[in-house]
C-alpha cells in the first residue's frame, strides 16, 4: 500500500503508450497448471464471502498487458495426476479482475479461482499542470498519496469518497461520489482520459474519443479492463481547511427539508441519521455542511502554513473480536452519545479538510470492529419524488430493532452518463449492518424490491447480497456495458465475484 | 456465488431425494438459489423433487443418476453433476446414506460392506472429487450430513453409526485441508430425524422433523459453524455421553 511519504514521481519511466492490438487466441492469461498454486484468500472491506485467487502485482503497463497475452501451454499439455487437482473445473476459464486497496465492501475486487491484479505497483503521480490543475496519476495510486502530494501545492481532489484509502482506479471503476455530488457530480466527471489495459490491447480513452467505452468504464466495476492511469482535473484550494456549519434536527422530515432548502449554498453536505427508535421521533439527524475555507478565514497561527495537512494519530483496532462489537445496544449508545455531543447549531467551525471529508480514516481498520463475520453496507439512491423511501427504510430498520451504527443521508445531483454509475438525482442513504441477525437478509431483500419498484438502485461497490434478478431493473442500461465488453473483452476474461453473482458477465444461466 | 450471508445461487445435491436435502433446497430456492443439480438413485423420485423446485422458482434443475454402491464411479458422477450445473457450484450437499437394518445386516458380510460403502466410501470419494473442483473454483460450501449415531456408537445401529463416524472424521479432516482455499465444510449432526429412513424405528429423545434440520443447516452455514448439532442441546448432551464409562453407556441406551 502506498503511503504519502513514499509516492514515486516516476512519470518519465513510463513506457510510451501506444495502442497495442495483440491477437488473443487463448482466453486464458496464465498456464492452467499454475492456477491456484499459491492462492490468496481475498474479501471486500465488509469481510464477507472470501474467495481464493492468484494475486499478481504488475509493476508497469507492459507487465500488466502481458498478463492478457501470455501463451498458455498448460491448457494443451496432457493432464498428469500430480496437478490434476489444481485443474480448473470443467468449462471454467481463468478470469481476471483488478484490485486496488480492497475498499469495496462486497465482492467487487475478488475473482474466485482466477487472477486478481493488485494495482499497487502502478502508483505514480505526474506533474500537476500549474495552469490547468490536470495531473496524470497511476491507477494504483491512493487518493491519500495524491492529496499529500497535491494539497501543499494548493490543489485538491475534485471528489472525495468517505475514505482516502482508495486507489484512483477504484475511484473510477466505482465512479465514487462525495459530499459535493449535488453540485459537482461524481468522480469520473472530473477525469479527462483513462489508459485502460484490456484483453485486446491498451487503449487511451476519453469521453470525446470513445464515449461508449469511457462511460462503460466509469462505474464499470473493472469489467472493461484494468485502469493503468488516468488524467484527473484537480481543484484549486487556498487552505487545507473547511468551514463547517453543523445543525441538529430531531426528526427526519426537518432534516430533509433543511437539505432541500439550503444544500445549493454549500459545496459539501451530508447528514448523519440515527436509525434507532427513540422517544423524540424517527430519524433525528446531524447535518454538516461546508466549503473550503478561504485564506482570510484562518487565524494568524494557521495562516502561516495554510495548506499543511494536520497530523492525525494513526489508530488501529488491535485484533479481530470473535463477535461484532457493534450490536443494537452499542449502536444505540454510540448514536445517543454522538447526537448529545453535537451542539444544536454551530456555524463556521474550522475543520481540517481530511477529517471532514474522510471520517472513515480516523481508525485504519475499523471494519474489524464488526468481528469475524463482518458487515454489509447497504446504499440505495432514489429520485426526489420517492424521498419517502428514505423514511420507510429507516422505520423498517428501527422497527426490526437492527443495529445500524452508521446511517448517512445525502442528496445527489444529476447522474453521469455511465450505464453502471450509481448516482441518480435524488436522495441516497447508506447503512451499515453487522452480519448476524436472521432478520437482516430478508429485510434487505425487501428493501431491494421497494427501491427497484421506484426505479432506484443500490450501489454495486457496496453490494454483497443483491438478487441478480433486480440488477437489470436497477441499472436498465446494462446492455451498454455488454456492448463495450464485447469490443474489448470478446472472450469474457474480465470477471469478478460480483459480476458472476449478479450475472453481469454471464457466469450463470439465470 | 455465495452472498454475504452464505446464501448460494447454485447447488449440487448428492442424495437428491433425501427429505432433509429436499427441505434445505426448498429454503435455498425460496431465497436465491436458481441452478440445482440433483443426483440420486431413483430417477422418478428425482424428477418429482425437480418439479417441486422448478415451481418454487429454480430456473434450471437437472437430475443425474448414480449408484452409491459403486465408489469407483463417484468421480465421473461428480464431473457429470458439475457439468450439469453449467457454471460455478456454490454449495454441495452430501446427503447420501442408508440406515439399514442392524439385526438383519450384522451377520451378513455383503450387507455390512454395502452399508459402509453407501454411508462412507462413496460419500468420501465423491467429496474428494467435489472438494478438488471447489478448490479450483476458489470458493464454495460443502454440507455433509453426518449423524449423532457416529459420535458414540450404540449396539442398536453400529454399522450405520461406524460408517457415519468415518464420514464425520473424514469431513473434519477435509475441513482442515481446505482451510484458506475459500471452501468451507459444515458437518451436520442431527439426532433422530423423522423421515422415511427412520420410519418404523422408535423415535428417540429430541426427535426433530426434517424441516427443522433444514432451517438449522441454513442458519449454521450462514453463521459459519463447522459442526451443526440439531437440536443444539445434543452438543452438550453428547459431550456428556462421550465421557460416560462404557458400562454406563451400554445400559443407558439399547
Amino acid at each position: 500500500m502506498s503511503q504519502g511519504n513514499s509516492h514515486k514521481m516516476t512519470r518519465d519511466s513510463i513506457p510510451h503508450l501506444k495502442i497495442v492490438t495483440t491477437p488473443t487466441t487463448r482466453p486464458s492469461p496464465q498456464p492452467a497448471h499454475e492456477l491456484m498454486e499459491h492462492p490468496r484468500l481475498l474479501s471486500g472491506w465488509g469481510r464477507t464471502s472470501p474467495s481464493a485467487s492468484n494475486v499478481t502485482v504488475p509493476q508497469d503497463i507492459e507487465m500488466l498487458s502481458a498478463l492478457f497475452t501470455t501463451k498458455d501451454p498448460g491448457l494443451r499439455s496432457p493432464v498428469t495426476a500430480s496437478f490434476r487437482l489444481r485443474q480448473p473445473a470443467q468449462g471454467y476459464k481463468n478470469s481476471v479482475i483488478a484490485r486496488g486497496l480492497g475498499r469495496s465492501y462486497g465482492d467487487a475486487a475478488q475473482c474466485a479461482g482466477g487472477t486478481v491484479v493488485d494495482t499497487s505497483g502502478l502508483d505514480f503521480i505526474g506533474v500537476i499542470d500549474p495552469a490547468t490543475g490536470r495531473v496524470e496519476v497511476g491507477g494504483g495510486t491512493s487518493l491519500d498519496a495524491l492529496i499529500r502530494a497535491s494539497l501543499p501545492l494548493g490543489w485538491f481532489i475534485p471528489v472525495s469518497p468517505g475514505t482516502r484509502q482508495v486507489t484512483l482506479g477504484g475511484a473510477i471503476a466505482a465512479d465514487v461520489h462525495g459530499k459535493n455530488h449535488h453540485r459537482e457530480g461524481s468522480f469520473c466527471s472530473h477525469v479527462s482520459s483513462i489508459t485502460l489495459v484490456t484483453p485486446t490491447g491498451v487503449l487511451t480513452i476519453s469521453s470525446e474519443n470513445d464515449p461508449e467505452l469511457f462511460w462503460a468504464t466509469a462505474g464499470g466495476m473493472g469489467l472493461t479492463g484494468v485502469i493503468a492511469n488516468a488524467t484527473l482535473q484537480l481543484r484549486r484550494v487556498e487552505t487545507a481547511w473547511v468551514e463547517v456549519d453543523t445543525e441538529r434536527f430531531n426528526d427526519l422530515d426537518s432534516t430533509m427539508s433543511a437539505m432541500e432548502a439550503m444544500d445549493h449554498v454549500y459545496r459539501y453536505s451530508v447528514a448523519w441519521v440515527d436509525c434507532s427508535s427513540h422517544r423524540g421521533g424517527l430519524g433525528r439527524s446531524i447535518l454538516s455542511r461546508g466549503d473550503h475555507a478561504p485564506l482570510n478565514a484562518l487565524g494568524p497561527t494557521l495562516n502561516e502554513r495554510p495548506l499543511a495537512i494536520p497530523r492525525q494519530l494513526p489508530k488501529r483496532v488491535p485484533f479481530t473480536p470473535p463477535r461484532s462489537l457493534v450490536s443494537s445496544s452499542t449502536a444505540r449508545a454510540f448514536n445517543e452519545a454522538w447526537f448529545r455531543k453535537t451542539p444544536r447549531r454551530k456555524c463556521g467551525a474550522l475543520v481540517p479538510l481530511t477529517s471532514f471529508l474522510h471520517p472513515l480514516d480516523g481508525v485504519a481498520n475499523w471494519n474489524l470492529l464488526y468481528g469475524k463475520r463482518g458487515f454489509v453496507q447497504y446504499q440505495f439512491a432514489v429520485a426526489p419524488r420517492h424521498a419517502e423511501l428514505v423514511r420507510t427504510a429507516i422505520s423498517m430498520i428501527a422497527g426490526a430493532g437492527l443495529s445500524c451504527p452508521m446511517a448517512v443521508l445525502k442528496r445527489f445531483g444529476p447522474g453521469s452518463p455511465g450505464p453502471l454509475s450509481f448516482p441518480i438525482e435524488g436522495w441516497t442513504l447508506a447503512l451499515d449492518f453487522p452480519v448476524g441477525p436472521a432478520r437482516l437478509p430478508p429485510l434487505l431483500d425487501e428493501l431491494d424490491e421497494l427501491v427497484a419498484a421506484v426505479d432506484g438502485r443500490v450501489y454495486l461497490a457496496k453490494d454483497a447480497r443483491l438478487r441478480p434478478e433486480l440488477v437489470a431493473v436497477m441499472y436498465p442500461r446494462l446492455g451498454e456495458l455488454a456492448t463495450a465488453r464485447r469490443r474489448v473483452d470478446p472472450h469474457g476474461i474480465l470477471e469478478s465475484d460480483l459480476s458472476r453473482r449478479l450475472g453481469l458477465t454471464g457466469a450463470y444461466n439465470l | 456465488m455465495n452472498d454475504a450471508f452464505g446464501h448460494p445461487q447454485s447447488a449440487v445435491v448428492f442424495g437428491g431425494t433425501s427429505e432433509i436435502a429436499r427441505e434445505i433446497m426448498a429454503l435455498l430456492v425460496a431465497d436465491r438459489c436458481r441452478a440445482v443439480v440433483l443426483a440420486g438413485r431413483d430417477g422418478d423420485a428425482l424428477e418429482q423433487v425437480a418439479k417441486t423446485l422448478r415451481s418454487a422458482g429454480a430456473s434450471t434443475v437437472e437430475a443425474v443418476g448414480f449408484d452409491a454402491t459403486k465408489p469407483e464411479r463417484a468421480e465421473s458422477t461428480v464431473t457429470q453433476c458439475f457439468e450439469a450445473a453449467q457454471g460455478q457450484v456454490d454449495l454441495v450437499i452430501m446427503a447420501v446414506g442408508e440406515l439399514g437394518h442392524q439385526l438383519a445386516d450384522e451377520n451378513d458380510v455383503d450387507r455390512v460392506a454395502r452399508m459402509v460403502t453407501v454411508n462412507f466410501t462413496w460419500p468420501a470419494a465423491a467429496m474428494t472429487a467435489a472438494a478438488a473442483r471447489l478448490r479450483a473454483q476458489g470458493h464454495g460450501t460443502i454440507v455433509v450430513l453426518s449423524s449423532v449415531a457416529g459420535v458414540r456408537i450404540r449396539r442398536a445401529n453400529f454399522i450405520y453409526g461406524s460408517a457415519k463416524a468415518g464420514l464425520d472424521a473424514y469431513a473434519q479432516g477435509l475441513f482442515e485441508s481446505l482451510r484458506g482455499s475459500g471452501v468451507s465444510v459444515h458437518i451436520v449432526r442431527p439426532g433422530f430425524v423423522m423421515t422415511k429412513m427412520t420410519r418404523g424405528h422408535q423415535a428417540a429423545f429430541f426427535a426433530v422433523e426434517p424441516d427443522v434440520v433444514a432451517a438449522a443447516v441454513v442458519q449454521g452455514v450462514e453463521r459459519g459453524q463447522r459442526v451443526i448439532w440439531i437440536p443444539t442441546v445434543l452438543r452438550v448432551l453428547f459431550l456428556f455421553f462421550r465421557l460416560l464409562p462404557h458400562s454406563v453407556w451400554r445400559r443407558l441406551r439399547g
